[in-house]
């Protein structure tokens, strides 16, 4: 057991002196509270242990069998974005007092940890032209269903009208979270040009709807008009939450308080969380002032000390779990700290320069790749409406095939949209960032035409 | 033996550890209040590609983010490293967070997190250009149910209060399906705020048991409370007292002869892991928190994992999408109409899953009981050693962490919150305090396998001496911490104006 030890910081003086001290002689004594039939005769079934290096040959084997954006080119988005993360992101992150710290309960010994989080809120505030962040949720979906909460807490209302525009696994999580409220949950159909339809929206709002929640850009790549989205329903008092899945695209466009959002919930993995296979990413929300107390999660407000040093602290704790326990605004505890760190880091480095550079570089590549694909024989965007980073082609094929053909040849294409939409079997959603180069980008214009040829 | 900290304010950063170092550590600006015009900390390729006309774009477009900093490489690394300083961490010494199981997390599992192959695959690459990562979940959902004796998990929940909100609505939905979802969720007055909050999500009320003079819950009050209204028992085993629930066979049988389901909060599973198994207790649904259990790092506040693992007769509600196949080929599977649905975007945080994964493979299943064995000895080594300066709520032997409170320092105008920021001069965070609820002045300390006999007894030489600091120097005490780069906040003014973003000037 000599390399398990590494863990366990006890030698076999220091267990025969502990034993003696508790006053048993073996440490199965200790047990005893455990009837003695519940007790496992032997330790459980598992695989032999491994030493690190036996670990590490077969994690990385384990590893190899999978396409990375190292492996191959790259133009899948759809909700979790192949953007680049700096070196000195990575390096912080491993500071050992940020990772293997908790969540900062004793503020007198985690000002590191909080003035990052107030540094987060700051930042996600001014990124969304919105009021109060919080200190992160789990990730975009659940931070999407918990601004319908929030929603339904504030207005008593009951009625969500839900953008056929967003991510289908956010339609899926917010069903998840409300379905045991009473809430009912009306679509609003997209419309030709690939933007949620407002007359449709015009005509489902009502004087019971809590929320409308509507996503930009869209599940397909198109900017939504925010604007005349939030003009309709405040005609009927409805809030309003805007959901953002590429937070980069914040660089260029608007945050969604400039148009009059209420909320802005989303995933802020574009801002320096690897892809990691869908977590952990970071759920975020920023809302107005107004909403504050029915925030789900962490808050950090600034303070002072006793010696009127200026300092952080987690505050308006009232609404939280351990405190109000079933009346809570939310059950969340454990939130996605590290993440927002990542972020704010990012952030940072990114400056305010750095943010428009990299927003427009992802932009002028989709619309340069976009412009490119749809000379392919056969092949037209699906939609009119303005895009980020991310579009719909329409192909003369089975997209799921197309994938295939993609990935034999050594690139990762667009999301098959039948996974959306069974009558959308032809299209892919294309998503090209500052990652993808001009030659990769003709190389899966070639490609495509040779699949499709 | 632990020099005492002078008083009040140490100067010399020599002696004291931790959090406590001063000199070196300075109170850092606000990032927004460094830098200026021009600089930048990022640097990209020439754009390739003709630039796009963002005047196509309309009204859309802004014209700047304002208020985003101006920094470069250099001041963004100082000013993070200079705010890392300022925190304590487990990495440092012994962070006894009761219930909360701070241990040591494993480097190798950071750096096999970070390989290409796992850090950087999207969640909606075709299965195929996939199967390592979902070999990887699936043996890890194969691993949990040989540790806990469940039938299945799902590996999708962020973390331990998601995952409690995901096993309450499995519960609904079979209750749903065999014809009533009944009313009500049964929590004992011990556990943790998240579990009535989390009943409170799945659609139910939440009935309060009382626990009995052992801190565990009332079996005859149980079985008098039972009845066809109640959907399930949520409970914590062993407890939030560190105490093992003995009777839990019967309690499961009480809640199951009534039709009931019983959840069991896997929080503190440091005590069971290899030694005794949920899934043979009777337990229906049961949570795991990876980054307590299984050593992935808590970051400052998460990210968590909260697996859900459940009976075989559960199994078709579990969230989609769930992992199918074998060795040959694993695929998502969709289609599973009693599911209670998603509930996080993708798949969960995989990058947790790495790293639990890991560490089940390098301690291996005596690895894992040893650990639980050592994590049970350092707790009753400090209940040993402290029981004589400090009352002992439930004065018997505990499983993984040890309930103290202040009753005896009582006469000296010292509380539990006293002792706890003093704590912080001597080098240590202080554990979870005024938790349970059930205990008044609650100090509950968890040290874990991870600590050495020497930090154990260095703990214990400073609780002592904040013992008799408390007799002779009460106020010494009572203004802690001393040592610390900020001392006691205005807490209360930061919750009646609330700051919560920067504001130039402000």
């Amino acid at each position: 057991m000599t390399d398990v030890m590494r863990f366990l910081p006890q030698g076999e003086d220091d267990l025969r002196r502990m034993l003696e001290t508790v006053g048993v002689s073996a440490v199965s004594e200790l047990f005893a509270s455990i009837p003695a039939r519940l007790r496992l005769p032997s330790p459980p079934d598992l695989p032999p242990r491994q030493s690190e290096m036996e670990l590490r040959r077969t994690m990385g084997s384990m590893a190899s069998r999978n396409a990375t954006p190292a492996t191959h080119a790259w133009f899948l988005g759809a909700g979790a974005y192949n953007h680049y993360v700096p070196a000195a992101v990575g390096q912080l992150l491993l500071r050992s007092e940020f990772y293997t710290s908790y969540t900062p309960y004793q503020p007198e010994i985690s000002q590191g940890t909080l003035q990052a989080i107030f540094e987060y809120q700051s930042l996600m505030a001014s990124l969304t032209e919105l009021d109060v962040s919080n200190a992160s949720l789990y990730d975009g979906a659940s931070a999407a269903a918990e601004g319908v909460l929030l929603a339904h807490r504030a207005t008593r209302k009951k009625r969500v009208l839900l953008a056929d525009g967003l991510h289908p696994n956010y339609r899926r999580v917010v069903k998840t979270y409300v379905q045991h409220l009473g809430l009912e949950i009306v679509p609003i159909p997209v419309g030709a040009d690939g933007r949620t339809d407002l007359d449709a929206l015009a005509r489902l709002r009502d004087g019971d709807t809590a929320i409308v929640v509507l996503q930009s850009p869209n599940i397909f790549g198109c900017i939504e008009d925010v604007k005349q989205a939030v003009g309709i329903a405040r005609q009927v008092g409805a809030l309003v939450q805007v959901v953002v899945t590429e937070a980069l695209s914040m660089g260029l466009l608007h945050g969604p308080g400039h148009w009059g959002a209420d909320i802005a919930a989303g995933e802020g993995q574009s801002l320096g969380c690897p892809l990691q296979f869908g977590g952990p990413y970071l759920g975020f929300m920023v809302a107005r002032e107004a909403l504050t107390r029915q925030m789900p999660g962490r808050l950090v407000g600034a303070t002072v000390d006793v010696d009127g040093r200026q300092a952080y602290v987690l505050t308006l704790v009232t609404r939280e779990q351990h405190i109000r326990r079933e009346k809570a605004t939310s059950n969340i505890c454990t939130n996605q700290g590290l993440l927002a760190l990542a972020a704010t880091i990012q952030m940072c480095l990114l400056g305010k320069a750095g943010m428009r550079e990299v927003a427009e570089q992802n932009h002028s590549k989709a619309v340069w790749a976009r412009d490119l694909l749809a000379k392919i024989e056969g092949c037209r965007p699906r939609f009119s409406a303005p895009i980020f980073n991310e579009f719909v082609l329409d192909m003369p094929a089975d997209a799921s095939d197309v994938s295939d053909g993609l990935l034999a040849r050594g690139i990762v294409g667009g999301l098959p949209l039948a996974v959306i939409d069974e009558t959308m079997s032809r299209s892919m959603l294309f998503c090209v960032t500052e990652m993808n180069t001009r030659e990769e980008i003709e190389k899966l214009a070639a490609s495509l035409q040779e699949i499709l040829a | 033996m632990t020099d005492k900290p002078a008083a009040p304010a140490p100067s010399s950063p020599s002696r004291d550890r931790g959090a406590g170092t001063r000199g070196l550590t300075r109170l850092e600006k606000a990032i927004f209040e460094m830098g200026s015009a021009g600089r930048r900390g990022y640097s990209l390729p020439p754009l390739d590609v003709p630039a796009a006309d963002v005047s196509d774009l309309g009204p859309a477009v802004r014209t700047e983010v304002a208020d985003f900093p101006e920094v470069s490489e250099v001041d963004v690394v100082r000013h993070f490293v200079r705010l890392s300083r300022l925190n304590y961490a487990v990495d440092m010494g012994l962070y006894p967070l009761g219930s909360c199981t701070m241990k040591y997390n494993p480097k190798i599992n950071e750096e096999v997190a970070r390989i290409d192959g796992f850090a950087r695959i999207h969640p909606m690459q075709s299965e195929k250009s996939v199967q390592g990562a979902l070999a990887l979940m699936h043996e890890l959902d194969v691993l949990l149910r040989s540790i806990t004796g469940m039938h299945r998990f799902t590996l999708q929940p962020a973390a331990g209060a998601q995952g409690e909100m995901v096993g309450v609505m499995m519960a609904r939905a079979h209750l749903t399906r065999r014809g009533d979802p009944r009313s009500i969720v049964l929590i004992p007055d011990s556990a943790h705020g998240t579990n009535p909050a989390s009943a409170h999500l799945a659609g139910y009320r939440v009935e309060e048991i009382a626990s009995n003079d052992r801190g565990c819950v009332d079996v005859e009050a149980l079985a008098r409370r039972m009845g066809p209204d109640v959907a399930a028992l949520m409970l914590t085993n062993p407890n939030t007292l560190g105490i093992f629930e003995r009777d839990i066979e019967a309690i499961c049988a009480i809640v199951h002869e009534k039709g009931g389901l019983v959840y069991m909060d896997g929080a503190n599973m440091n005590a069971l892991v290899g030694v005794a198994r949920p899934g043979d207790m009777g337990v229906d649904i049961l949570h795991l928190n990876l980054h307590k259990t299984f050593s992935t790092p808590h970051g400052g506040g998460g990210p968590g994992s909260g697996p859900v693992g459940v009976v075989r007769a559960l199994e078709p509600y579990l969230p989609v999408p769930t992992i199918e196949g074998g060795a040959a080929e694993f695929r998502l599977d969709w289609n599973r109409p009693d599911s209670i649905g998603k509930v996080t975007t993708f798949l969960g945080n995989f990058g947790m899953h790495v790293r639990a994964y890991c560490y089940i493979m390098s301690l291996g299943a005596a690895g894992l009981r040893m650990a639980t064995e050592r994590a049970v000895l350092n707790a009753n080594y400090l209940r040993a050693r402290l029981r004589d300066t400090y009352r002992l709520p439930y004065d018997q032997p505990t499983l993984h962490e040890v309930i103290l409170d202040d009753s005896r320092q009582k006469g000296t105008g010292i509380t539990t919150l006293d002792i706890a920021k003093r704590l912080m001069d001597y080098g240590f965070h202080p554990p979870t305090i005024y938790f349970p609820l059930v205990v008044p002045g609650a100090i509950m300390v968890e040290p874990t396998e991870t600590e050495p006999l020497e930090e154990l007894d260095r703990f214990v030489d400073a609780m002592k001496s904040i013992d008799r600091e408390a007799r002779e120097n009460p106020e010494l005490v009572h203004t802690a911490p001393h040592a610390t780069p900020v001392r006691r906040l205005d807490e209360a003014g930061a919750a009646r104006r609330p700051v919560l973003r920067y504001k130039r000037g402000g």
